[in-house]
């Protein structure tokens, strides 16, 4: 079909049009009398939707309480919700969209580290807020963004300390290959160190990779005290089944996972990893009244069968802490935000927890959880007390080296 | 050497997963040369269909993934020949045109997968008369599933070696390969063949579906996990040649394997890649070649 006149100058309308919108959206007020714009920003499509469609769901949970109950300083959220798509650049240019265009007050999102690094230096251009909610690998403390989920010293030492306190003296690491894993393997071998432990051997599998039988072959052959597994996504589900079917038990061989939450346990298939462990912060039988509110807002909201995880427990928690710290500062503007960030306490599902204003990290809890037969994780050690952030390691002598 | 033969049934257990995906991709593109980027997603459909049929239906674990097997087959082969009749014919001859068309389609398929079952993978659980396995010298142990999988493959290969050769439809189908204008001349109808062939090479991705839930993910990307290496094993295999796609499933299986025992897997990958890579350099044309005047 040839372009007529009227079929160019139709879409030459169309075009200006979608300029003048994409110019004029530049003068759209984030902050009104009555409403306060935050961004949101979550894979919906793409391999990381799985996990980023339910902190999305938590996040909106949150914000839908809050406007409920007389919004922030009077004023109402409005999310803009955009789409990552699993890929770190579009997270960037959606974040740009969000700063420049919305406005966004502040942003709750991301997942992978990937994507946030990707974000780091539009949220650092634009002098914006992100509210990041995932265990991650630490080294990392941007004045533009608040991290809700663990860091190393919250999640992955804590768990070291349970395997070294139940006498697992060797270890057997499988991970992802990509930076979390390697980073956190560096961490763990300078841990096995100090620590007269033994690690048996560093396996890294590509990212999806689904042929585990070499390696649950050589687990089952060299009997390891415990598996430390930093696998991500699906790899997990065939790591446990093959694992299972290796005949390796929770009883001789707990793998120990930083990556599995109860989200992915039906995935994984209850029988295949019942009896083995996970380090997070949070899991949904986690005993008070909060987390009791909230998991019953939560299932009522979106349907029985949905679970809480620690990350959509941490989005969650990010909403509130942001909450507080607006009231705290009186002002919707990042540098009075970030001002007020420090000793921030909020009474979250997870326990009370605090922000620390230098890290920008949360003081919080950790535990080692078991799977039980449910599909839900038993708390089965605590941490004595709330840990302070340490994203750098600074406070642990054998960690001196990993510092690059 | 050892090592070699310790991994060695592991190999084969890699060679038959290898081997059940390539194999309906050894119909569609081996054959009919469409480059169909949704092969992945009629695997996952297959998949699907042993999850719907154990948590929908409610059949017996014990012989729900029976069932599935040839309801698999039946549903995406379906599938296929719908895609082929209403979308793919069209665009012979254009494969650039065919792999964004089938691409697009791999991606609304799941998404829809996505809408109907939920982002999060699902569990099949496998029968409990394949709970367990045998342990061979050198201490690995090989689980019923994996010898299951093995034994589907060799009667998948069997059967379609079956149908080229020695039935009608089977030769017509050769025929149309070898030599297009021919077949037509000589009253095949060409177009019942092609659609065929696709309905086929669907289902066949389907039972690969129905074999995968026992040993990984079931989820809407489980077809992307296996695409590249499908399309590997037909193209090192020979387009259109079976022997090839067999042997080169087992022998890309046992060289991941053989690597893997010395090296971790992702860089166990690299060199299976570095090797195939090689290895069409010298052998452009794969293992086995056909002459055909087929589709191009």
């Amino acid at each position: 079909m040839a372009p007529t006149p009227t079929r160019t100058l139709t879409a030459l309308t169309l075009t200006l049009g979608l300029t003048l919108t994409a110019c004029s959206g530049n003068d759209t007020q984030g902050i009104t009398d009555d409403t306060v714009t935050v961004g949101m920003i979550h894979s919906l499509s793409g391999t990381m939707a799985i996990s980023e469609v339910t902190v999305r769901d938590a996040v909106q949970l949150a914000i839908d309480e809050i406007n409920a109950d007389g919004g922030v300083l009077g004023r109402t959220i409005t999310p803009v919700i955009e789409d990552g798509a699993s890929n770190e650049t579009t997270f960037a240019e959606r974040a740009e969209k969000l700063l420049q265009s919305d406005n966004a007050a502040t942003v709750f999102g991301g997942w992978t580290s990937a994507s946030r690094k990707a974000m780091l230096p539009v949220f650092e251009r634009n002098n914006g807020l992100l509210w990041y909610p995932v265990q991650y690998e630490g080294l990392e403390a941007s004045p533009n963004i608040v991290y809700t989920g663990a860091t190393t010293n919250q999640q992955i030492i804590p768990a070291l300390d349970y395997l070294r306190e139940q006498g697992h003296t060797s270890l057997y690491l499988v991970g992802s290959d990509y930076v979390f894993p390697r980073t956190a393997n560096q961490i763990i071998t300078a841990y096995a160190d100090a620590h007269d432990m033994d690690i048996t051997a560093e396996e890294y599998t590509p990212l999806g990779h689904t042929e585990y039988s070499t390696i649950t072959n050589d687990i089952a052959r060299t009997e390891p005290d415990a598996v430390f597994n930093t696998l991500n996504g699906d790899s997990n589900v065939s790591f446990f089944q093959q694992l299972r079917s290796a005949g390796v038990t929770a009883d001789d061989t707990p793998v120990l996972s930083v990556s599995v939450a109860e989200e992915e346990v039906e995935g994984i298939g209850t029988d295949n990893i019942t009896g083995h462990l996970t380090a997070w912060n949070y899991y949904q039988t986690t005993d008070n009244d909060t987390n009791g509110v909230f998991v019953d807002a939560f299932t009522e909201r979106y349907g029985t069968d949905r679970v809480t995880s620690d990350p959509m427990q941490s989005a969650y928690n990010s909403v509130y802490l942001w909450k507080a710290a607006v009231e705290a500062a009186d002002s919707f503007d990042v540098d009075d935000v970030r001002a007020a960030l420090d000793g921030i306490t909020i009474d979250a599902p997870e326990g009370t927890i605090t922000l620390d204003g230098d890290t920008q990290h949360v003081i919080k809890t950790a535990r080692i959880g078991q799977v039980n037969d449910e599909g839900l994780i038993d708390e089965i050690w605590t941490s004595p007390e709330p840990i302070v952030p340490d994203p750098y390691l600074q406070g642990y002598d054998w960690a001196a080296d990993l510092n690059g | 050497m050892e090592a070699l033969v310790n991994q060695l049934p592991i190999g084969l257990a890699i060679g038959a997963v290898l081997l059940l995906a390539a194999l309906g991709l050894n119909f569609t593109f081996g054959q009919m040369g469409v480059i169909n980027m949704a092969h992945g997603e009629l695997i996952m459909v297959g998949a699907y269909t042993a999850y719907v049929l154990h948590a929908w239906v409610g059949i017996n674990p014990a012989y729900s993934l029976l069932a599935a097997l040839p309801t698999a087959f039946a549903v995406t082969g379906t599938l296929g020949w719908l895609l082929e009749t209403t979308l793919i014919r069209h665009f012979y001859g254009r494969p650039l045109d065919t792999l964004l068309l089938t691409f697009g389609i791999g991606m609304i398929l799941q998404q829809a997968a996505r809408d109907i079952f939920g982002a999060p993978n699902v569990d099949v659980p496998a029968p409990t008369w394949l709970t367990g396995g045998i342990t061979l010298p050198g201490d690995i142990r090989i689980h019923y599933s994996r010898l299951f999988i093995l034994a589907l493959a060799i009667t998948c290969v069997i059967a379609i070696a079956h149908y080229l050769n020695r039935s009608r439809q089977g030769r017509r189908m050769r025929a149309v390969i070898h030599n297009r204008d021919l077949a037509a001349v000589s009253g095949i109808n060409t177009r019942t063949v092609d659609a065929t062939t696709f309905f086929i090479g669907s289902g066949l991705a389907g039972i690969a579906g129905v074999a995968l839930t026992l040993i990984g993910p079931t989820g809407p990307t489980l077809g992307t996990n296996y695409i590249v290496d499908a399309f590997l094993v037909v193209v090192v295999g020979g387009l259109g040649r079976l022997s090839g796609t067999v042997l080169a499933a087992f022998a890309l299986g046992i060289l991941n394997a053989t690597v893997e025992a010395w090296a971790d897997a992702s860089l166990a990958k690299l060199i299976v890649f570095t090797a195939i890579v090689a290895f069409l350099q010298a052998r452009p044309q794969g293992l086995f070649t056909v002459k055909t005047r087929a589709l191009t």
